[in-house]
């Protein structure tokens, strides 16, 4: 009985199976993965999600479909183990293989490079970012400290509040620093996170999409209550902000006349008792 | 009995008595600090009486450690769990025993999170002090509460070191009044930095409950 192609069956099954599952990851399971579409940048990690589970799924697939291929086809029957035939290389086998990994690599570094400089994807960039919004963002600093989140608006009087609101359908800055260890802010739900370092403005951007609170939490190790280090946000309409805004600059008018003046790092003298 | 049942009898009991010391122990560790119930004072309302002092002294643990305490009865004790009543008023008086360390967040210079939004400090009503002379603040992050505690003079008479201190030495007493809502466990902590000897003065007693940092617990 002559050999069947086996090459030619595993290729066929993966064809098969890898239409189905990409089919069915990039059209029903990729769509509902955090952080959702809440933003545009939280919009913009789905697509990416979504592309990159379609690039990996045929890739999974392979691996599993060559494995149950060769525990079924390949499983020992006879009576004794006869050494196979030695496998001195194959020239289309491997620059098969550095072909297309080599493609999918490239894809991945163009796409995210490209992906990147579209919007920031929601990370921190730094004091100088590169990817930034066209217009006026409303800007925003996040200052940390442990164990809280507190949040100072500039183009609002330098009024610093505890709480966290944000105008839906707007592009917001957010200047991101801290004044003691490292933190990391991090709104998961509309795909926005960066790191909190003293001395640092690190900037991040996000544009709202829909009203809805969200869950700001600190993403880096900081301390006794890291763990309780966590918010909740709202994004509101324009006009909801700006009375929220105003009612902020009231309640904490006497906290804002003893802030410094506005800056996109603090460096806090030494307080007097610490070592 | 013969020397083998006394053998057995022995390593009985020595088992036990670990054993026992064992349970003990971390029943107590999971237990420590001990909760502290506020006095009810009437229907919905409670009192609550605490203290700081710039070392815990005879009074337990690490005794060159800045401390909150609670008073009862004209004696201090050292503990940071304090439970007090759901849906009820809280009336918390506060004897500061200790200097001026300095706010690093200047925001938390002014009283949020309490009825009227102010407090007392030794009798005077004030919605901000000068961050500079926070000596500590008392902060229920979750429950919107911060008071900040006015620091004691560099150059008062009769400071006190270490507890347990006299309500006749230097001292500032600060009276607020918060509104409980639901049931929960609320995490409080100071948020100067006063840990002295600790790098950026926020190691220590600052990051060790039974200090400076604590529970609400709204029961």
């Amino acid at each position: 009985m002559s050999e069947p192609r086996h090459f030619r069956r595993i290729l066929w099954i993966w064809l098969v199976v890898s239409v189905v599952a990409t089919l069915l990851v990039v059209l029903v399971a990729a769509p509902g993965l955090p952080p959702g579409k809440s933003s545009a940048e939280g919009t913009g990690q789905v697509v990416d999600n979504t592309v990159l589970l379609g690039i990996s799924t045929p890739i999974a697939v392979a691996i599993f479909v060559y494995f149950a291929y060769a525990l079924i086809a390949f499983r020992h029957r006879g009576p004794e183990l006869e050494e196979g035939v030695a496998i001195r290389g194959n020239n289309r086998v491997q620059i098969t293989w550095i072909v297309v990994t080599s493609a999918i690599v490239l894809f991945a570094a163009v796409y995210g490079t490209i992906r990147l400089l579209n919007n920031g994807s929601g990370g921190g960039q730094g004091s100088d970012p590169i990817a930034k919004p066209s217009g006026n963002p409303l800007q925003i600093q996040v200052i940390a400290q442990q164990w809280a989140f507190t949040y100072r608006f500039p183009s609002f009087g330098g009024v610093e509040t505890a709480h966290l609101e944000l105008p839906v359908d707007r592009d917001v800055e957010l200047h991101v620093t801290s004044l003691d260890a490292i933190h990391s802010f991090w709104a998961h739900d509309l795909g926005v996170k960066a790191d909190a370092n003293p001395g640092v403005d690190n900037v991040a951007y996000v544009r709202p999409t829909e009203t809805r609170s969200f869950d700001i939490r600190c993403a880096e190790l900081c301390g006794l209550w890291h763990g309780h280090m966590f918010d909740t946000g709202e994004v509101v309409s324009d006009g909801a902000f700006l009375a929220w805004i105003r009612g902020q600059q009231r309640i904490f008018a006497p906290a804002t006349a003893q802030l410094p003046p506005y800056r996109t790092r603090y460096e806090p003298d030494p307080q007097r008792r610490a070592g | 009995m013969g020397s083998l049942g006394v053998k057995l009898a022995g390593i009985v009991i020595a088992v036990a008595i670990v054993a026992v010391t064992i349970t003990l122990y971390i029943s107590h560790y999971l237990r420590s600090p001990t909760p502290f119930t506020a006095a009810q004072t009437g229907p919905q309302r409670a009192s609550l009486v605490l203290g700081t002092t710039p070392a815990a002294g005879s009074l337990g643990g690490s005794k060159s450690w800045v401390s909150y305490l609670v008073r009862e009865n004209g004696h201090w004790d050292r503990t940071t769990v304090f439970d007090v009543p759901a849906h009820s008023l809280v009336h918390v008086t506060i004897y500061n025993f200790d200097g001026k360390s300095g706010l690093r967040n200047p925001f938390l210079s002014q009283v949020q999170g309490t009825v009227g939004r102010t407090e007392l400090i030794d009798g005077k009503a004030t919605d901000v002090i000068n961050p500079d002379d926070a000596s500590h603040t008392f902060t229920v992050p979750e429950l919107g509460i911060s008071v900040p505690l006015q620091g004691v003079e560099d150059d008062a008479k009769n400071q006190c070191p270490e507890m347990p201190c006299s309500l006749k030495q230097a001292h500032t007493t600060m009276t607020f009044t918060f509104r409980t809502g639901k049931p929960g466990r609320y995490r409080w902590q100071c948020f100067v930095p006063c840990a002295a000897g600790f790098i950026d003065g926020f190691a220590g007693p600052m990051q060790t409950i039974g200090y400076m940092d604590g529970f609400v617990h709204v029961i």
